[in-house]
């Protein structure tokens, strides 16, 4: 009887909001949006766990995050604790609270949902974590004692950070080859500062620093060593150069100036920096008038990078309707708030330039949804003779990126797919060479932060079970 | 790492420098075509220079670069000892070396530079090299004794006829190729130097239907192939210069898009050039001590 009373209580009970920067005023900053929870609001969400006996939202997470236990350590005031029970799963869990759609995930299991609200999960992992960082003092893990095998994690991303963070646990004497200045992968040269803060990343990177991972920043592997050459010296590879190969729409204009990959915009304003231009010598062209063509997380994040670089006007357009959309819904949520507006149904067609070879605007056509196709969402048709012109002087194109190619050409007896990902076994991260792994966007294309710490994990498993056998 | 070793400057006005940098695995691996990125320090933008020479044995790569924008300026401005937050390289696919016979390479102004490692590469190769090497006037050119050691005819030109043959390089590019409209020896010519010379060197060899090579300096960020940034038109497809170039087939080049598209940050090139100059403020006197 008490038991579900309780379970009356908590469904009755909203989650608790999250404080955030009031839209109009963020849409022109950089700062991170939400302010993350108190301590009193984090104790009262996690005291609405219901600690089920079979929690299903651990099933929903990519690493299998031990929930309900985190939680319930929230709800009892413990919050270091819960950042420890975090960590013992999840080797990047500020950044996970800030960036996973766990509406898909463990939220979307959670038994709450039933009835109304699931228990914040999110919200509640990036409270432990930045109360552990806040407080200074990270604890280290147990490192088991040196192996003398020696790794080389290519790619510092998300994927390559799980990998050489469980494996430099288990003793083996880990490197990350970072082909850029700064490690993170896409936590750095893509994710907006508004929303993962970089100093977070930069923290995380640290912590695996602490634990004995070294690092090798600005060496593209590939090009001055090959994965054959790395295998010389080191007894395994793992490769995690993620889906860094940007994809163009393929039309008319797509080479104007003031059309930019998403990556690009990103990289310039997110990694070098150059919102805060001429502070910083890399420069952006920042538009009045901007659109982003696509409907993913990335295209939000360009459009509401686009708002705070100064622009009057930033319109996504997609070619589907909002309920297609993949992007997060608290993306879309905060976009909409800040002022992004949605020309949905509408495909460009043509970009349009001065003589100059300027960009100047975009012609689209107007679409209706039809027939449900592979992905299972419907498939957008196009409406004959319904063109119509957007007036605009920056395009940013957030359509998807393919797998980058660096090293698999550089690479002969790594077999990859048709799509140019390499093969590997999803369950271990094995590919066609003896000791070579591979996981995240570089196998399955571009996919999440948390996926790709999925398939780390995994790999750090088998690349352990085989150095065993070395 | 990254420290400058030597440093050397060929000219004035305008400046064009040259440093050897301790790059110790780039010397070892870089080959001709090739370039590397540099980023001065945290504030830094990521800058591409094509090698113009190295060392392996020393663990050196030289560069030479003219004082155009921020960067350049930036860099020329340190001193042997200093070092580069950022030197990454080898970048780009190296020239790709074959039995061309002759090839004709045609340099131009800062061009000499990455032209020297590529005719030292084909040297190696065993091809046979005629060089044509030329400058606005004479104070502008540089290395022509490491060229007429390397290359088997050497022509100097310079357009104000300073120095050399009086004229452009076109100019003695398209005498040679008369001339070997009968023997048929040049199989290839490779035209580097600023884009509206290369577009020129490409428009003199293209009646004569010889092959035809350019290295584009177009504007790169990550310049592993993730951005985009350097996209050109090559024969009507987008190409990335950083992982599909630098060197492409010039006849097939639209050199007009990619002259617009290295003009995108004039203003914000000006505007840096204009703070570093007058510090780091705001760039004006500093007389109203920084309240207007």
């Amino acid at each position: 009887m008490a038991e579900e009373k309780k379970v009356n209580k908590a469904k009755k009970l909203p989650r608790h909001p999250m404080p955030e920067q009031e839209a109009k005023v963020r849409a022109r900053n950089f700062e991170e949006v939400p302010f993350g929870y108190s301590n009193e609001t984090a104790m009262a969400e996690a005291s609405r766990c219901l600690r089920c006996k079979k929690p299903k939202c651990v099933e929903g997470c990519p690493v299998n995050v031990k929930i309900p236990e985190f939680v319930g350590l929230i709800a009892d005031g413990d919050f270091i604790g819960a950042a420890h029970k975090l960590k013992e799963t999840n080797a990047l869990p500020a950044v996970c609270g800030r960036v996973c759609p766990q509406e898909s995930q463990c939220e979307a299991l959670c038994v709450l949902t039933k009835k109304g609200e699931s228990v914040a999960i999110g919200r509640l992992e990036r409270f432990a974590a930045d109360y552990e960082r806040k407080q200074g003092e990270m604890q280290l893990p147990k490192i088991a004692p040196a192996t003398g095998k020696k790794v080389a994690v290519i790619g510092g991303g998300p994927a390559g950070l799980t990998v050489a963070g469980d494996l430099v646990k288990l003793g083996h004497d880990v490197t990350i080859f970072e082909a850029l200045h700064k490690t993170g992968g896409v936590l750095v040269y893509g994710i907006p500062e508004f929303r993962l803060p970089k100093a977070i990343v930069q923290a995380e990177v640290d912590y695996l620093k602490s634990l004995g991972v070294k690092i090798v920043e600005s060496y593209v592997v590939g090009r001055i060593e090959t994965v054959d050459e790395l295998l010389e010296r080191f007894d395994a590879c793992f490769i995690g150069t993620g889906a860094g190969l940007p994809v163009f729409m393929k039309i008319e204009g797509e080479n104007l100036n003031g059309v930019y990959s998403a990556n690009e915009y990103l990289t310039r304003s997110n990694l070098m920096k150059a919102y805060l231009f001429p502070e910083y010598d890399t420069p952006i062209v920042k538009g009045k008038r901007v659109a982003t063509f696509g409907g993913g997380n990335v295209a939000m994040d360009s459009s509401r990078t686009a708002l705070r670089l100064g622009a009057e006007k930033s319109y996504i357009i997609y070619r589907r309707s909002m309920d297609e959309m993949p992007a997060r819904d608290e993306e879309i949520h905060h976009a909409g708030e800040e002022g992004v507006e949605f020309l949905l149904l509408a495909n460009p067609e043509r970009l349009i330039g001065d003589e100059k070879g300027w960009l100047t605007g975009v012609e689209c056509i107007k679409m209706e949804l039809g027939e449900p196709d592979e992905s299972g969402r419907r498939r957008p048709v196009e409406i004959p003779g319904s063109e119509f012109v957007v007036e605009v002087d920056t395009v940013v194109v957030a359509i998807g990126n393919g797998p980058n190619p660096l090293v698999p050409s550089t690479t002969p007896d790594l077999k990859t797919n048709r799509w140019g990902n390499i093969d590997a076994d999803l369950e271990t991260g094995k590919t066609s060479m003896t000791g070579v792994y591979a996981g995240g966007d570089i196998v399955t294309g571009a996919a999440t932060v948390i996926e790709a710490m999925g398939a780390g994990k995994k790999a750090a498993v088998a690349i352990h079970e085989y150095l065993q056998d070395t | 790492m990254n420290r400058i070793v030597t440093k050397e400057e060929f000219s004035k006005n305008p400046s064009v420098k040259m440093m050897q940098i301790e790059a110790p695995r780039i010397a070892r691996k870089a080959k001709g075509g090739q370039f590397v990125v540099f980023r001065l320090n945290e504030t830094g933008e990521r800058v591409p220079l094509t090698v113009a020479d190295t060392d392996p044995e020393k663990g050196l790569v030289t560069i030479i670069f003219q004082e155009v924008g921020k960067s350049t300026m930036a860099l020329g401005a340190l001193e042997v000892g200093d070092c580069l937050a950022d030197f990454i390289g080898p970048l780009g696919q190296p020239t790709h070396m074959g039995d061309f016979g002759t090839v004709l390479c045609v340099a131009g102004g800062i061009g000499i530079a990455p032209t020297h490692n590529i005719v030292k590469a084909l040297k190696a190769n065993g091809n046979k090299v005629i060089s044509i090497i030329g400058a606005r006037t004479k104070d502008l050119l540089f290395w022509e004794d490491k060229m007429r050691d390397l290359s088997d005819e050497l022509y100097v030109c310079t357009d104000d006829g300073s120095y050399g043959i009086h004229g452009l390089v076109t100019k003695v590019e398209q005498e040679l190729l008369e001339k070997n409209r009968e023997s048929g020896e040049i199989g290839l010519v490779i035209g580097i130097g600023p884009p509206i010379m290369m577009k020129f060197v490409c428009k003199t060899s293209e009646p004569f239907g010889v092959q035809t090579l350019v290295s584009l300096p177009t504007i790169m960020v990550d310049a592993t192939g993730m951005c985009g940034a350097c996209r050109v038109t090559v024969g009507g497809e987008t190409k990335f210069v950083c992982v599909d170039g630098p060197e492409f087939d010039g006849h097939k080049v639209d050199f007009d898009e990619m002259l617009k598209r290295q003009g995108i940050y004039l203003e914000q090139e000006k505007v840096a050039v204009e703070r570093y100059q007058h510090g780091n403020d705001c760039g004006c006197c500093d007389e109203c001590g920084g309240d207007q």
